[in-house]
């Protein structure tokens, strides 16, 4: 159970930040003559090392901008790290934009094969499990239609069903799956648990720690860029939860004390009646005694 | 090397698939479908050799094959290039989110350009008997001239890929040296109307001679050795600095696209 099917060790990823964005040749040239080139380095990811074994569910929680969209696109073999080895043993299928890979002009069926052809399968492979994909997205007589017209729902579907067909050792998950309507959604979960049974490994990425306890046996923290905690899930998702999203709340309500004070002086110097209460309430209070003054 | 080769293998049928999409897609929803690859060469000769029938004078009765043996590879040329060029750009949104060996890209680009080629020889068959110019057995010799522009295209294409991700001005600058290349690629005018001293343009023409060994080819006389050294030359250098640029900056493109 314990055999090793993704290693990272000691990842780096540096991102040169051009202070001003130069596309084009004249710009470069001038800049290159004048020796103005600069760029700013930016470490999206440092130092990263982890392994994770087969069967392994790994939730990876950090707010936004802390590299783990980064952190999968590397292991996904989309992003060259600058730093650092990798090595992943097994199929990667990846959920991140279902029907991403599309063309609009190409009917459902031709894209079920261009499609299945993008994520490695060979052709007998996708002819052999054509019926059951076309099945399984429900898209019924749409399948000799351009993708053009399709709802987003179906194209989503559609791609869901190819890339799920087979069943990969690896699954990437990258925020929550809602895929079509209510039912389709069932169908999709129930998919992915029932791939869950037979011990595939998954990452799975998002900000909700209520969605990673569900889904995942462990899970990690980034945060700018560095690891700084692996574990069982619980634990990492308590310590989350405290480090940062009570560090939110509190930050909430200091605003909101500062808001009140500052609400509270504004009906001070209005000298209110009901100087205790909200800016709004006054209001509300001052319209309501000039309806009954009407009504007199 | 071995793992590029696997990786090839992998891939090679998502190379046919994107090869036969480039076909498929090119010509749909227009009326007359494929039957552009033909109608297409025959319309843009037929409107070369109204114009500068008048310069080559009356001599030459085959004149249009003379024009079309130029035009075709020229058009290949072009458009493969071209296409090539934009194919990490277009793209994009693909090679943002799966792995896919990049260089996929610009070589079906190149090879689904190359089919449509071969159909639109067609024509050029079709030329030469109408105009008599009978083909001897030197027209098998076509196909040296026909891989070396193959390879040309395919070494152009991974370089200006690989140009155009970085400066998108790449895309107007080819466009300037396409039109450079055809009106020095001898393809509406004999060669031997160019002066000796301007004569060095022709060897800068990375074309010039593959057109020249194919023409010899279909009007059945023997190749020109220093013509086929010059365009060897020519495609295998573009194709090894092609590799090796692609390579070096791939891993860059995510970067900048």
């Amino acid at each position: 159970m314990s055999r090793e099917v993704i290693r990272v060790d000691n990842i780096g990823m540096r991102f040169n930040l051009m202070e001003k964005k130069v596309d084009n040749l004249k710009e470069f040239l001038i800049k290159l003559v004048k020796n103005q080139i600069r760029y700013q380095e930016f470490w999206a990811l440092k130092n990263i090392s982890f392994t994770v074994n087969k069967g392994d569910r790994v939730g990876i929680l950090g707010l936004n901008g802390a590299g783990k969209s980064t952190l999968l696109k590397i292991i996904a073999g989309v992003l060259k790290a600058s730093e650092g080895e990798i090595t992943v043993r097994g199929k990667i299928a990846p959920l991140l934009e279902l029907g991403a890979g599309f063309d609009p002009q190409y009917t459902g069926a031709e894209n079920i094969y261009l499609y299945g052809a993008m994520l490695g399968y060979p052709k007998e492979f996708i002819s052999e499990k054509f019926n059951e994909i076309v099945e399984f997205s429900e898209i019924g007589d749409f399948i000799n239609v351009p993708v053009k017209n399709y709802s987003s729902g179906m194209k989503a579907r559609l791609g869901f069903s190819i890339a799920t067909i087979v069943e990969p050792d690896i699954l990437i998950l990258d925020e929550v799956l809602s895929v079509g309507d209510a039912k389709f959604k069932k169908k999709s979960e129930k998919r992915i648990l029932d791939m869950f049974d037979k011990g595939i490994t998954v990452l799975f990425v998002s900000h909700s720690t209520e969605q990673v306890r569900r889904i995942c046996s462990r899970a990690i923290i980034l945060d700018k860029g560095s690891l700084i905690a692996d574990g069982p899930v619980d634990e990492i998702c308590k310590l989350y939860e405290e480090k940062y999203i009570d560090e939110i709340k509190k930050l909430k309500k200091k605003k909101k004390k500062k808001k009140k004070s500052i609400a509270d002086t504004k009906s001070a110097q209005v000298n209110e009646p009901a100087s205790d209460e909200t800016g709004e309430d006054t209001v509300l209070g001052g319209e309501a005694s000039g309806a009954a003054k009407e009504d007199i | 090397m071995d793992r590029v080769l696997k990786n090839f293998k992998k891939y090679r049928y998502l190379l046919f698939e994107l090869t036969k999409k480039n076909i498929k897609l090119k010509y749909r929803r227009s009326y007359l479908g494929i039957l552009w690859t033909l109608l297409e060469p025959i319309l843009t000769t037929f409107v070369l050799t109204v114009v500068f029938i008048n310069i080559r004078g009356k001599k030459d009765h085959a004149f249009p094959v003379y024009i079309l043996t130029g035009r075709l590879l020229y058009s290949f040329f072009s458009q493969a290039t071209k296409q090539a060029m934009k194919s990490i750009r277009s793209n994009s949104s693909m090679i943002k989110k799966v792995y896919v060996p990049k260089y996929i890209y610009p070589v079906s680009d190149v090879l689904s350009n190359f089919i449509i080629f071969l159909i639109s020889t067609v024509v050029l068959f079709g030329a030469m008997i109408v105009f008599k110019v009978q083909p001897t057995k030197y027209i098998l010799y076509s196909i040296i001239p026909l891989l070396q522009l193959l390879v040309l295209s395919l070494g152009m294409g991974l370089i200006l890929a690989t140009l155009a991700v970085f400066f998108r001005d790449m895309e107007y600058l080819w466009g300037v040296a396409l039109m450079l290349i055809m009106y020095t690629a001898a393809i509406f005018y004999d060669a031997g109307i160019v002066s000796d001293e301007w004569k060095w343009i022709f060897n800068a023409n990375p074309i010039f001679h593959i057109i020249l060994n194919f023409r010899n080819c279909v009007y059945g006389h023997p190749l020109d050795m220093n013509a086929l050294l010059i365009s060897s030359g020519y495609s295998i250098i573009s194709l090894v600095a092609g590799i090796v640029l692609f390579y070096k900056k791939q891993d860059k493109f995510i970067l900048n696209i």
